[in-house]
């Protein structure tokens, strides 16, 4: 890889650019499914090849080729050389690069079962074993079940000297149980809905997950919720399961952190932010009990956005987004960082694949669980009247990450501290900080998650990126609850 | 560009490596390139070529797929291999089919040329030329505009050992514009085959238009309101009714159209077909498995008249409960490469306009409107309730207020959820069907629709 590397790394030296870099990347994947008892999908996929990025007359350039013979890496060097001068062009001003230190370096994600190892027997046996759990409770109609296990093997060199050989394994799996009755679909999914638990882990993370032995409940749920009551409309105190407080976190701080956004820079395709950079470390984002770190760090967890360096070559890092419900850090790159007065990238870009440039991405934003013990039967108990909302059904929110509604697959009342009757369709909606603010408690370390979001999409042309999401349930006070079903 | 006899000679390669019983190989890729801009300047200039090969082998009633880029002896030997391995493990399926054979696809039905030399050459200088001259509408109009100009030429084959060989070549063009003023924004986006179909400067300046118009925002109660959706509206939403038009969701008891077929769904005024053939679509003429597309009425004056299937879902469909329930059964063309979970869909949707010389323009629309709100584009759609087909989205760069027939400034963004259903019985009015091109959905030929009580629900800060 080193010579591929020292092909186009050399054709850039000899044009004289400012800065160029190379990602070498090997990228395996299996997937397999079920449907109704039967193997729905199976297939392996690799995939190789070499995205070269380069800075020239202070504009960026960045071709990529599968072709990795000599020729191949040399003519992709110089289109990329070729379009970083069309780039400089249409420039306001030239691109500025906060400095690095070169890298020599391995890392791997650990894995203590390697995925690729299990049989594709095995792997279907058990999505088949779930699949018959699924369907013995009468009144399912589909049963859907995934398995799905990546390895991503990346080399990157860049002219600053940098040599940093990285290996991401992931794996994950889920189900959704649904009936279909009357003039309603209803859904339940494990461990969450749109693929289930995502993380960079081996098999081991199978194991964990308990897939069958909550299959018969799920499943039950399913069906009773059409004999469940309409969620009810109005201004409640609610409580969100720790996969949906997941996905809250990732639209309405994740997104909105995102430097790029914030400096225009996605303004045609994802948006931009509310979050103006006067912001920083002035907006009380939330109450005094929220606070959010985006950690790259492998001591966070095995998250999607775990990593030891960036695709620039730069550490990974752990900073501080809200603290004590200040706003105090956004998410930044090498070209973005001296818009906030740092002299260094927060270690944020990441690419999808060889052929695609990196950008700005989400790494694990995830909210830290209460400092005092509480479990979520605890917060339930101290809860008058409310509504517990788990596992995402649907999840909208404006372009520039204020307004936003959510709905989950299922809710239940809360009263007089305790769980009370099965509720269908519930949602609610809000503004991202009156939200944030009204957050008055958080369970503690023992109900804490880092969930995996395997699927954020941005960029254009669009990439889709795993990211990591810690979080325990907490309790938000007087929300506005079923607008969307609502006449 | 990888040729036909590229790809047959690749497929020969593969074949040498295959005891299965059948064969298949899928190719697709290409050279394609985006030039982004924002903040009046190119932030991102990217290209690529890649080519992935998919095959796929029936073996003993099993079938696997397996895939990779690379083209050289031994990762041919090792896809097929793996392929191979994956469907030896698998237990039979009774519905599996034999692969399509060279009937399927026999090269004498139409073959829409789509693959412009104009396109195929543009280059990096070209399309900055192009982002320049929108820099320059924006710098006249004192605005920021954002965006990307972007081209690609691309294959899709299909070879199987049955003798079918199908393949297809287009290019594409696309660009995108939003501008950008200190409260406001404004937004154009097109896709053609043939870049020469639209000019970026009058899109430039459409877009720049929007965002001086929409500037200080008022803000508007929520509540239901008559509004017109510009095409680019209409078919992000839309887009999300017709993953449930295949008879494998019928099957799976996932659609919308579950006891529906043949009913009067929606208004006299809504007739919808796929037809992958018209002048303004594009995409291959073939489905994932080879087999030539068909035209398909959707909807015939409100009534839902047919559903799409695969060759697979058509024979499954025929022996189920469902066969009398559902209207003609027969393969139509749109399966996706097998094995999948989804089964099929229309991906060419022509939406006609409504009695037949009385399609509206937008203006005329505007000019005959009491009380009403103009939508330029939506965002971040996604689907609240599976059978009413309750929507959920924003408003986004361009919502007017219209009164008294003239558009009155512009208005905050609303969320709206809005039954599909609902939206289909409350059509008043509808211009000339146009290839519209939008963020939540895939390219479609719809016209813009005027539309009583669309549901805003809330209104957000901007």
């Amino acid at each position: 890889m080193k010579q591929i590397a020292g092909w186009a790394l050399d054709v850039c030296h000899a044009n004289g650019v400012q800065y160029a870099e190379i990602r070498i990347v090997d990228d395996r994947q299996r997937a397999l499914s079920t449907k109704n008892g039967k193997v729905g999908y199976v297939s392996d996929s690799e995939s190789l090849g070499a995205g070269i990025r380069v800075l020239a007359n202070g504009a960026w350039g960045f071709a990529a080729t599968e072709d990795l013979t000599r020729e191949g890496v040399e003519i992709t060097a110089g289109r990329a050389l070729e379009i970083a001068r069309s780039s400089a062009r249409v420039k306001q001003e030239d691109v500025r690069l906060a400095p690095e230190k070169a890298y020599v370096d391995e890392w791997a994600s650990p894995c203590r079962i390697d995925p690729f190892s299990t049989s594709v027997e095995e792997n279907i046996h058990l999505l088949l074993k779930i699949d018959a759990e699924l369907r013995i409770v009468q009144g399912i109609t589909l049963a859907e079940t995934n398995l799905n296990f990546r390895r991503y093997e990346q080399w990157f060199y860049n002219t600053d000297g940098s040599d940093i050989h990285q290996t991401k394994t992931t794996v994950g799996a889920g189900y959704a149980a649904y009936a279909f009755s009357g003039s309603e679909i209803m859904k339940r999914s494990y461990p969450n809905s749109f693929g289930g638990q995502w993380q960079d882990k081996g098999y081991e993370l199978i194991e964990e997950l308990k897939l069958v032995e909550n299959a018969r409940r799920i499943a039950e749920e399913a069906v009773a919720l059409h004999k469940a009551d309409q969620c009810p409309a109005g201004n409640f105190d609610i409580i969100l399961d720790s996969s949906q407080l997941g996905l809250q976190i990732h639209e309405s701080i994740g997104h909105p952190i995102e430097l790029d956004r914030v400096l225009g820079m996605e303004a045609n395709f994802a948006g931009m932010s509310f979050l103006t950079i006067d912001k920083l470390r002035k907006l009380k984002y939330g109450s005094e009990i929220v606070n959010v770190v985006a950690d790259a760090t492998e001591a966070h967890g095995p998250g999607l956005g775990t990593f030891k360096y960036d695709d620039e070559g730069v550490p990974a890092q752990c900073t501080p987004v809200i603290n004590n419900g200040l706003f105090t850090g956004y998410l930044s790159s090498r070209e973005t960082a001296h818009t906030i007065g740092l002299d260094r990238s927060g270690g944020t870009m990441r690419a999808d694949g060889w052929n695609r440039i990196p950008m700005i991405r989400m790494t694990n934003i995830s909210i830290l669980p209460g400092a005092k013990p509480l479990t979520l039967d605890q917060l339930i108990a101290s809860t008058d009247y409310g509504i517990f909302f788990q596992t995402n059904r649907s999840w909208s929110i404006d372009d520039k990450r204020y307004n936003f509604q959510f709905g989950t697959e299922i809710g239940w009342e809360i009263k007089a501290g305790k769980l009370g009757r099965m509720l269908k369709n519930p949602s609610y909606s809000g503004i991202t900080t009156e939200f944030w603010n009204s957050m008055d408690a958080i369970c503690s370390r023992d109900e804490w998650t880092l969930w995996g979001t395997p699927n954020c999409g941005k960029g254009q042309p669009q990439q889709v990126m795993g990211t990591g999401h810690g979080a325990s349930p907490a309790r938000f006070k007087r929300v506005k609850v079923g607008t969307a079903y609502k006449a | 560009m990888l040729t036909k006899d590229k790809a047959q000679s690749i497929f020969a390669r593969v074949l040498k490596f295959s005891s299965a019983d059948e064969t298949e190989l899928l190719i697709s890729g290409g050279r394609s390139a985006l030039t982004r801009f924002a903040n009046n300047a190119i932030t991102q200039n990217v290209a690529e070529e890649n080519y992935t090969l998919s095959v796929r082998v029936n073996v003993n009633g099993r079938t696997a797929r397996a895939t990779t880029n690379k083209f050289d002896d031994e990762s041919i030997r090792r896809v097929v291999e793996a392929a191979t391995n994956l469907a030896k493990v698998q237990a039979p399926d009774p519905d599996l089919l034999p692969m399509a054979d060279a009937s399927a696809f026999d090269g004498k039905g139409p073959a829409p040329a789509r693959n412009f030399f104009e396109t195929s050459t543009m280059g990096p200088q070209e399309r900055a030329d192009a982002v320049e001259k929108i820099v320059q509408v924006a710098h006249k109009q004192k605005l920021t505009t954002a965006g990307i100009y972007s081209t690609s030429e691309s294959v899709d084959a299909i070879l199987n050992s049955s003798g079918l060989v199908a393949y297809y070549t287009q290019t594409s063009a696309e660009c995108s514009i939003t501008m950008l003023a200190p409260d406001s924004s404004g937004w154009q986006k097109a896709n053609s085959p043939d870049a020469r179909n639209f000019d970026p400067v009058q899109l430039a300046e459409i877009a720049a238009q929007k965002a001086k118009a929409s500037a200080g925002p008022q803000d508007l109660a929520p509540g239901k309101y008559t509004v017109i959706l510009e095409p680019a509206a209409v078919l992000d939403l839309l887009g999300f009714i017709f993953w449930d038009w295949g008879g494998q969701a019928i099957l799976d008891e996932r659609s919308f159209l579950n006891n529906r077929v043949g009913t009067k769904l929606f208004g006299e005024n809504i007739s919808i077909s796929d037809d992958v053939y018209h002048p303004l679509q594009s995409g291959a003429p073939f489905d994932g498995e080879g087999v030539r597309r068909q035209r398909v009425l959707l909807v015939e004056k409100g009534v839902v008249s047919n559903l799409v299937y695969a060759r697979g879902t058509a024979e499954k469909v025929r022996k189920s409960e469902f066969a009398d329930k559902v209207g003609p059964v027969r393969a139509t063309g749109h399966g996706f490469p097998i094995p999948n979970e989804i089964g099929e869909m229309p991906m060419n949707i022509v939406l006609y306009s409504g009695v037949a010389g009385k399609s509206r323009t937008v203006d005329e629309m505007i000019g005959g409107t009491d009380e009403g709100i103009l939508v330029t584009r939506l965002w971040y759609i996604r689907e609240v309730d599976p059978y009413e087909k309750i929507l959920t989205g924003m408003t986004r760069d361009g919502t007017f207020l219209v009164k008294d027939g003239q558009i009155r400034g512009g208005i905050r963004n609303f969320r709206f959820n809005q039954s599909m259903v609902a939206l289909l019985n409350n059509v008043l009015e509808m211009g000339e069907p146009v290839r519209a091109s939008g963020e939540e959905s895939f390219d479609m030929v719809v016209p813009a629709m005027k539309i009583r009580d669309f549901n805003f629900t809330e209104v957000t800060k901007f």
